[in-house]
């Protein structure tokens, strides 16, 4: 299972990454390979704040619809549009084109700590 | 409930060999995919695909008293079955209300296979075994560990099938079935399956089911073939029409209710006719429909069915994400006088309304294909 070192992941199997003042977040390779075929992502609007931990969006595979948890909370400021016709991106490259949403934080030096590294990541989710 | 505490059907170490995802279902641990839902679906609709329902029940019915008991047991008229014809049918409780669907595959005048869901083998012995007390001349007796079975399905499963075997498949309708060999393998074959596509479904001693898996395996690879899991066969089935125990059907809905009334005798005292008839003269409180979701989202199981104006009609018994109709789809129950094709209705998706259309039955048919048709239908 890929599991970048340099993200920052949360224990509902999302990654965050940030580049500048800016985060991408999306879920996990793991995730992806336990959904199976995704089908559908309901992300939010552009403009709307989500919240540390809270749920965002909805993943959807064939058999079953997922809550997107956020890693950090902020202000959305960009939607991955790609996935309204092509959901299965988030099964062939979820750390790339399968991207979510683009989130300016409002606290990254706090929050972030609350997340956690690759290798925590790495060690639950072999313990799943 | 623990994976220990499950049943395993003899081709339980092949699936873990071949990588698929094992989930608990009726009481079985069973493959639901071996790489992706969508890929084994198309595979089915284009080439083929090999399922293991072996956990699904049968029951042997023999001696000349077979055919009446069956008679009184079943809701389709047993009475039109010839030696080597199937019929779906249904076990329903007095009310008219579905105890199980099921196939009743007449084998020999005095001899029938009765194959039922895995999830109700035992709710249903004990009903079988409730009304053959009081009836002479005829023994049952479930027969669930003497038979694995295989689903192959898809347009080329007959090119995969035929030189494996010296019998003549194009001899076998649909909805029939006679003994074969496949590979030197002793088997039932049958002109049966869940999936709107042409196929077989092979009845085999638990001991030979890996060998028969392998083969065909081996000998439908050039075309296509893919073994395919629950998580496919469910999608299959939904995009069919087809109903599924527990979803569309259950002991409080008729198959008038579900659509099915084709299946059910006119005439005949089987048990539940009284309340068939008389549905089938004052009419009844829902239809199963089919609905077409035009707006956003997946429809699932349990989700809300609203009229225009918002007010809450029904439920979705099924619904899904359709692989091969690129649509959601979904089916559910509302009052007659919302069920007629063309209606709209909006399903609650997360709360949120989403459109929906209702759609004639099947949401797929299968285009014209190579099966012969019987001269005399047994359905």
């Amino acid at each position: 299972m890929n599991v970048p070192a340099d993200l920052l992941y949360t224990d509902e199997h999302e990654w965050v990454r940030l580049e500048g003042d800016v985060t991408v977040v999306g879920i996990t390779d793991y995730a992806q390979h336990e959904l199976g075929d995704v089908v559908y992502v309901e992300l939010p609007e552009v403009g709307e704040r989500i919240t540390q931990h809270a749920p965002f969006g909805v993943v959807e595979s064939v058999k079953a619809a997922s809550d997107l948890f956020a890693p950090i909370s902020g202000e959305v400021i960009e939607i991955n549009t790609r996935l309204a016709d092509a959901p299965e991106l988030v099964n062939t490259d979820p750390y790339g084109e399968g991207w979510m949403i683009k989130v300016r934080p409002d606290n990254w030096e706090t929050e972030h700590a609350n997340l956690l590294n690759a290798d925590a990541y790495r060690r639950l989710i072999e313990q799943e | 409930m623990s994976e220990g505490a499950l049943r395993k059907t003899p081709l339980y170490e092949v699936h873990r060999q071949m990588g698929a995802r094992m989930i608990p279902f009726g009481g079985w641990t069973m493959p639901v995919q071996y790489t992706s839902i969508l890929e084994e679906h198309r595979a089915v609709r284009t080439a083929a695909g090999l399922f293991d329902v072996s956990h699904m029940g049968e029951f042997e019915f023999t001696g000349p008293g077979a055919r009446p008991l069956l008679q009184h047991l079943t809701a389709n008229n047993v009475e039109k079955l010839r030696p080597g014809q199937a019929q779906y049918s249904m076990f329903l409780n007095k009310r008219g209300g579905t105890i199980d669907d099921l196939i009743v595959y007449c084998l020999e005048e005095d001899r029938y296979l009765v194959v039922v869901n895995a999830a109700n083998i035992e709710k249903d012995w004990a009903h079988v075994s409730h009304v053959a007390a009081h009836f002479g001349g005829a023994r049952a007796h479930n027969r669930s560990d003497a038979y694995a079975l295989l689903a192959l399905q898809g347009p080329r499963s007959q090119a995969i099938l035929a030189p494996l075997t010296e019998a003549d498949l194009t001899a076998l309708p649909f909805y029939h079935v006679m003994p074969a060999h496949v590979a030197g393998i002793s088997v039932l074959v049958a002109r049966t399956g869940y999936t709107g596509e042409e196929g077989f479904e092979l009845f085999v001693a638990p001991a030979n089911a890996p060998a028969l898996w392998q083969t065909l395996i081996d000998a439908g690879r050039q075309a296509g073939l893919r073994p395919a899991g629950l998580g496919a066969r469910d999608t299959l089935r939904l995009e069919a029409s087809l109903p599924l125990y527990g979803h569309e059907l259950d002991e409080d809905t008729s198959p008038i209710e579900a659509g099915l009334g084709r299946f059910v005798a006119h005439e005949g005292d089987y048990i539940g006719a009284d309340a068939i008839r008389r549905q089938r003269e004052e009419g009844v409180s829902k239809r199963l429909v089919m609905l077409e979701v035009r707006g956003r989202g997946v429809p699932r199981h349990g989700y809300p069915v609203h009229t225009p104006e918002g007010q809450e009609v029904g439920r979705v018994t099924s619904g899904s994400y359709a692989p091969w109709l690129k649509k959601n789809i979904a089916m559910a129950y509302v009052p007659p006088e919302w069920a007629a094709p063309g209606q709209t209705l909006t399903v609650l998706i997360r709360g949120r309304a989403a459109e929906a259309i209702i759609v004639r039955r099947p949401f797929y048919r299968r285009p014209r294909g190579t099966t012969p048709r019987a001269t005399t239908t047994a359905r």
